[in-house]
Formats: C-alpha cells, sequence, structure tokens
C-alpha cells in the first residue's frame, strides 16, 4: 500500500526456507521489499496473502531490532529491557548481558542520555533479554558510523554464539550479510522475489580483511547484478 | 526567590490601590478590602464559608472527574478510528458551540432540579473539550511504539500504562489545566440557577442584598483555594510525569 491509498506490490512469489539455530540474512536493493517481509513475519503487515509457518520449540517468544533503537523515552534503560520480557523472566539476573554490552551501570539512564550507538545496544540487550526462539532484525546498525557499527556486529556475533537461536537479518550491506550469516538469500529488485542463495562456511572471526575481500569477490561472481547496485 | 517576592510586590500593590480608591470614593459598589476581609472571617467563624466552599469545591471534582474520564475515552476512541471520527464530528462540533447556559437550563428542565443534573450539566459543558484534545492526542500516537508493544507482546495494562498514556500525557495535561479553569466557573453558574447551596447560590444571594464585600469575600476565597490546588497538586505533579523531558542531551 503506498500513502495514496493505491496498491503497490512489495513482494511477489516470494518464498524461502530458514534452518533453526541459523543466521539467514535477507539481502537486496533499497526499496526491494525486506522491510516489508519481516513486517509480515512480525505480524504487524496483514495485507498479504500467503503462509508462513514457524517451527515449534520451547519458546514461542519472537524479538525484534528495529531500523530505529525504539526505546521508549519515558522509561529507563532498566525499565524498557525489563518491559519486553515475559513475566516469567522478570527476575532473571541481566548482568552479564549488560557486561557484554558495556551498559553496566547505565539501567537508570533515560534514552535521551545515550548516544545512538548506547541505544542501539540497549535495543540488542532488549532483544536478547527476552531469550527468544526467533530473532527477527531490520537493519540493525543503520545510521552509525563504521566502526560503531563493526563493534556492535562483534557484540552481535558473541551474544548469538552464546546463545544460539535462529536469527534473520534483512540488510542492503553486503559485508555486514557476509560477516554476521550462515546463508544469505539475495533478492531481486521490487517486487522482491528470490534471485540466489550464498553460502558463507568460514568461521566468523575469520571474516576479516583479506578473507572478507574475498568473500566478497565469490559473492560478486555469483550474483554479479546485485553486487555491483549495492557497492 | 526573587520571582515569589515580585509576586507579592504585585499583589500588595492591587491591595493597596484597591484601599486607595475604595477610600477616596466611598461607595456600596466597592467596599475597602478590610470589609471584605471582616466578611470572611464573620463567615468563617460561622461555618458558612467552609460548607459552601466547600459544596462548590465537591461539584467542581465530580465534574471534572466525569469530564475527564467520559471524554478521554471518546476523544482516545475517535483519535483512533478515522470513519467514526468523520461521523461523529458534527456532533461534537455542534455540543463544542452549544452555549452553557443552555446545557445548564435544559439540563434542569430535564433531570428536575437535583445534584445529577448539576454535576452532569457541567461535565457535559467540559466533556467536548476533552474530546476535541485527546483526539489530537491519539492521532499523534506513535506508530513505532504501537508495533515494539505487539512485537514484544505487552500486556493491556503494560501498554496502557507505557505506551498510551506517557504519549498522551502531555494532552491531559492540557485538557486538565483548561478544564479545571471553565468548569469551576460554570459550577456557580449552576449553582445560581438551581441549588440552594455553593459560592454561586450564596454569590446570587450576596447580589439581590447588594453586598459586594461578601460576593467578593466568596470569590476570593474560592479563587485562592483553586489557586493552591493548581500550585499544590497540578504543577507537581506535571514535573513528575515529564520528568524523563528534563535530561534530554
Amino acid at each position: 500500500m503506498s500513502a495514496e491509498g493505491t496498491r503497490i506490490p512489495a513482494i511477489r512469489n516470494l518464498s524461502f526456507e530458514i534452518k533453526p539455530g541459523g543466521f539467514v540474512t535477507l539481502f537486496g536493493p533499497s526499496g526491494c521489499g525486506k522491510t516489508t517481509t519481516l513486517r509480515i513475519l512480525l505480524g504487524l503487515e496483514k495485507e498479504y496473502t500467503g503462509s508462513i509457518s514457524v517451527p515449534h520449540s520451547e519458546t514461542k517468544r519472537i524479538a525484534a531490532v528495529f531500523q530505529e533503537p525504539t526505546l521508549l523515552p519515558w522509561r529507563t534503560v532498566d525499565q524498557n529491557i525489563r518491559l519486553a520480557q515475559p513475566k516469567v523472566m522478570k527476575d532473571v539476573n541481566l548482568d552479564n548481558l549488560y557486561e557484554v554490552l558495556g551498559l553496566t551501570g547505565m539501567g537508570s539512564l533515560y534514552p535521551s542520555e545515550l548516544s545512538l550507538g548506547l541505544a542501539r545496544r540497549v535495543a540488542l540487550a532488549r532483544a536478547f533479554a527476552l531469550e527468544p526462539s526467533v530473532m527477527l532484525l531490520d537493519e540493525p546498525f543503520a545510521s552509525l558510523d563504521e566502526k560503531t557499527a563493526d563493534r556492535l556486529r562483534e557484540l552481535l556475533v558473541t551474544l548469538w554464539s552464546a546463545r544460539p537461536t535462529t536469527a534473520l537479518m534483512v540488510t542492503h550491506n553486503l559485508r555486514e550479510a557476509l560477516k554476521l550469516s550462515d546463508r544469505i538469500i539475495v533478492l531481486s529488485p521490487r517486487p522482491a522475489r528470490v534471485v540466489g542463495i550464498f553460502e558463507v562456511s568460514t568461521p566468523r572471526r575469520k571474516r576479516i580483511g583479506r578473507v572478507l575481500d574475498k568473500l566478497q569477490a565469490q559473492f560478486a561472481r555469483k550474483f554479479p547484478i546485485d553486487a555491483g547496485e549495492v557497492q | 526567590m526573587q520571582r515569589s517576592l515580585t509576586l507579592l510586590a504585585s499583589l500588595l500593590v492591587l491591595l493597596v490601590l484597591w484601599s486607595v480608591i475604595a477610600t477616596v470614593w466611598p461607595s456600596r459598589a466597592l467596599p475597602p478590602p478590610s470589609d471584605v476581609w471582616s466578611v470572611m472571617l464573620r463567615d468563617f467563624a460561622t461555618g458558612e464559608l467552609a460548607f459552601h466552599l466547600s459544596t462548590t469545591l465537591t461539584r467542581v471534582f465530580v465534574s471534572f472527574i466525569v469530564a475527564m474520564s467520559i471524554g478521554s475515552a471518546i476523544g482516545i476512541f475517535l483519535g483512533l478510528h478515522r470513519r467514526s471520527d468523520a461521523f461523529f464530528n458534527p456532533w461534537i462540533v455542534l455540543f463544542l458551540n452549544t452555549p452553557a447556559l443552555v446545557v445548564i437550563v435544559l439540563a434542569y428542565i430535564w433531570f428536575g432540579l437535583n445534584e445529577a443534573a448539576a454535576v452532569g450539566a457541567v461535565a457535559a459543558n467540559k466533556i467536548p473539550n476533552v474530546i476535541v484534545t485527546l483526539r489530537e492526542g491519539a492521532r499523534a500516537l506513535d506508530p513505532r511504539y504501537g508495533d515494539l508493544s505487539s512485537v514484544y507482546r505487552f500486556s493491556w495494562r503494560d501498554r496502557l500504562q507505557h505506551i498510551l498514556l506517557p504519549q498522551l500525557q502531555p494532552y491531559f495535561a492540557a485538557a486538565s489545566r483548561s478544564g479545571l479553569a471553565l468548569i469551576w466557573k460554570i459550577v456557580l453558574v449552576v449553582e445560581l440557577l438551581g441549588r440552594s447551596n455553593g459560592v454561586g447560590f450564596q454569590i446570587y444571594l450576596y447580589f439581590q442584598l447588594f453586598d459586594v464585600a461578601a460576593i467578593l469575600a466568596y470569590t476570593l476565597c474560592f479563587v485562592a483555594i483553586m489557586l493552591a490546588i493548581e500550585i499544590i497538586l497540578v504543577q507537581p505533579f506535571e514535573r513528575y510525569s515529564t520528568r524523563w523531558r528534563g535530561v534530554a542531551a
């Protein structure tokens, strides 16, 4: 749906599967319908036909990291994180999570006192504090400088490795996709459909410098148009 | 400190000006402050002042609460449902433009000269106002917080307490600020027209006796109480509920 009320298909015949416990990225050009796909999976978009099946697991909790941190400005960092947790988890100790994310001692601050980088850490903490079975990330590091974004990507890998959950990330940043994912689903421009799949088996901690460049070259060979369009 | 001194000086000058005018042109229409003060003391001693003040104050609070709760509920609903809003908007415009006096007279005719009609008439005068303000608030709700609360499965209580009310707080504040001031003025008219107690009734009584000192005594006492409520209750509450704004970097 566009602002004028006319229907514009954002995605069409889009179909993909995700293995439980994997880190999968939907990669495609800006405006190709990636965010719409995530919103459908999150149950926020009702205007679609098709089916979604989320595999059964002991907890059916879903967490999301949005394009913006989306913290409640009138609640402290602590309250923002605790509010997102289900009742049974409200007493779980979060000190370790705070420590990994470098948020120790910031629990009583309001979001307006945080930098964007810190606010994004809180958004990550909120998602992980839930111990979700599925985590959806919508360009979680957009509008950060590269250094801060890289630091946060490392933190995300650390947290995710400590407690792997099925993660689906959306991004148009190829290096980010290559650094974080086991599998990249490449989408076409709008309306989005799957162009192909790129598997990354190199261990995450080795995906730096030359290795990352090589991965990028491999990717460019397999998907010449898409890589060019994004970079 | 500086500000309260200025306030004190300003009020003192007004008092002096009043007594000077009252001494230069002695008239029944403008008694000096000392006369007004002695009426206050007299009626305070008999307990009459406290009785009428508390009666009026009770009416102000009951109608304030009725108006705020009904008005907010309708306002928020209309702000979130565009089609109902389009349908009911002409009704609201109609009620907004109906003079307070007409509502009061009709309420007394339809429901009799009783307390419920009095309080209801006051509330009915205020409700359209609250509706319009809170409707604006509900329209301005940020959909991102709605998405957040549905993804993280907030309970309805959490949604109300942590998502809805904080966003509507400025609109509640605006509605209650203008609400208290408007309501206590309408309450006096309601009392004048159809009640046998309260500040409005007393003022009507002293109007017929042409006792200006007593009229001023009751008015000043009531204004003083309303100001005290504003300073002691409304302002600290507003400071408390907007404390997160103060720390903006």
